[in-house]
């Protein structure tokens, strides 16, 4: 994050270079089950985020020897495909991608029974096709939806969504040049039914009533989230049943 | 040994749940407690900064290399931080030779965090030609023995390396930068002390010992500043907090953190 405040993030009415008010969302459609191969899926358009995220399994586990006797080896994969950035990325897997790899596993795992299926493997797979801040957290609400498509038993849709700190105030929903020029960024997962946070993460300067008040604010923003991901997997569902595959979904990837 | 590693037996696991319920520890520390803090700074001569931590018996060596190079294309009057994190095989039966794996680049990038987002160096000072050329600080963390709680460890040692570090003295004249004798200080404005606890049950203890992190529910790493703001937060391995548990964290880390200043900064502030 850059110190230079060249430019505001927040006009005298207290809006957003993108004309949001502090506790706005991003318009965010989502769409379950777009992949044909997949066993699960989703794709999510967060703003200018554009993420697909696709399950395997259970099945079986290569290599073999990482296979655990009493529950499924749940794991996934975050990557950014070159293109996604304004610069392009090397396709090679960054340190920032393994280590977003295992926070997103870590904040999902607790919602499946891993106990259910012993010797398998559950892959999840999250490809940011374009990103603009927050993927981490479209990445993991995609991800949920992807699981219950698979129809892997759940016991909560993990939901995430971040909250920051721009020009000293707490806004909800960093876009990447919040990101990059504001002054903190508290990206977090939380398991709706039980209010459980899964995944947790800040940079930034913060105080602790700043903390409190951006935590806060990410739940709300992740149970307003919640609410689209439970609409996305009913309009799934009620396709299926009149047997017309996505006929309400003009766009996307389907 | 064998047992204090990895995963052991669920018995112990299960007595260390016990114990926690009633506010005690495998090692008779209360929940809030530390282990016992040794430091060494300068234990690597060839090394601009070096610091040596022994959290009870976790040991963590950093060590502080600072080179001349090209800065980043949108800081180009800014240095360069770059942190690494090797978990070498001595240091535990459970770690392998090989390129980073997911764990040591999750160290190395929490440890980076903290520093980098309390502006902990100065890094405009470490611009010597702007867009060209500027000074690089290479953070690379060595785990020697590992018993736990890695990131604190780790993070003291890195700042304590960064604080006590001495890079050759310059100047600028005409845009060209002309080393001269003698050291100076590396240019710090801020410090940051990483404080972990973990969830066993309901309750909060701090610095999790090996033993005990195999007992663990989840964990939370809080990074608190000279300040007492917090600047950087990692919640790792599987589990849930509550936000009300969140809250108490960073209360707990403020302290923590004040009490890692005093008493282990404090010394080696006059030492530099």
């Amino acid at each position: 994050m850059s110190q230079t405040k060249s430019k505001r993030l927040i006009n005298e009415e207290g809006l957003r270079i993108d004309g949001r008010k502090f506790d706005e969302l991003r318009p965010i459609k989502i769409e379950v089950g777009t992949l044909e191969k997949a066993d699960g899926s989703a794709y999510i358009e967060w703003g200018k985020n554009k993420i697909l995220a696709a399950v395997y399994g259970p099945r079986e586990v290569h290599p073999r020897h990482l296979a655990l006797p009493d529950r499924t080896l749940f794991r996934c994969r975050y990557h950014m495909a070159p293109f996604s950035t304004e610069e392009r990325k090397s396709p090679a897997p960054s340190r920032r991608e393994i280590e977003l790899s295992k926070v997103i596993r870590e904040a999902v795992e607790p919602a499946i029974f891993t106990e259910l299926f012993p010797r398998t493997a559950i892959d999840v797979f999250i490809e940011v096709l374009q990103s603009d801040g927050g993927t981490r957290c479209a990445g993991i609400t995609a991800t949920s939806l992807a699981l219950a498509d698979a129809g892997i038993p759940l016991r909560d849709l993990i939901v995430a969504c971040a909250a920051g700190k721009i020009d000293g105030q707490i806004v909800l929903d960093l876009d990447n040049i919040e990101d990059q020029k504001g002054e903190a960024d508290l990206p977090v997962a939380i398991s709706p039914r039980t209010g459980e946070i899964t995944l947790l993460q800040m940079d930034g300067i913060m105080s602790r009533e700043e903390y409190e008040k951006a935590l806060n604010l990410a739940i709300e923003g992740c149970r307003q989230v919640y609410a689209m991901q439970q609409e996305a997997l009913k309009r799934k569902y009620a396709s299926e049943e009149v047997g017309a595959k996505g006929d309400d979904e003009g766009e996307g990837l389907s | 040994m064998t047992e204090s590693y990895g995963v052991p037996i669920s018995i112990k696991m299960k007595h260390i749940g016990e114990l926690i319920v009633q506010d005690k520890r495998l090692d008779g520390r209360a929940l809030l407690d530390y282990r016992d803090i040794k430091t060494e700074v300068g234990v690597i001569e060839n090394a601009n900064g070096s610091a040596l931590v022994f959290l009870g018996k976790t040991k963590v060596m950093a060590g502080v290399k600072i080179q001349t190079g090209a800065p980043f294309p949108d800081t180009p009057e800014e240095g360069v931080l770059t942190v690494s994190a090797e978990l070498v095989p001595l240091a535990s039966p459970s770690f392998e030779p090989g390129p980073p794996n997911e764990e040591s680049i999750e160290l190395a990038r929490v440890v980076d965090r903290g520093i980098r987002e309390s502006r902990a160096i100065d890094s405009k000072k470490l611009c010597l030609v702007p867009g060209k050329l500027v000074f690089i600080v290479y953070v690379d963390i060595y785990v020697l023995d590992h018993d736990g709680n890695l990131f604190d460890a780790s993070a003291l040692a890195s700042m304590l390396a960064l604080t006590t570090a001495k890079m050759q003295d310059f100047e600028l004249k005409d845009g060209e930068v002309i080393f001269k004798e003698g050291t100076i200080s590396l240019p710090l404005q801020n410090h940051v002390f990483e404080v972990t606890m973990a969830k066993i049950g309901d309750k909060l203890v701090v610095d999790p010992s090996l033993e005990e992190e195999s007992a663990v529910d989840t964990q939370i790493t809080i990074a608190v500043d000279d300040r007492g703001n917090i600047c950087a937060t990692q919640k790792s391995k599987t589990g849930a907090f509550m936000p009300g548990e969140v809250l108490e964290a960073v209360e707990i880390a403020q302290t923590k953190a004040r009490e890692l200043r005093e008493k282990i900064l404090g010394g080696h502030l006059n030492e530099s």
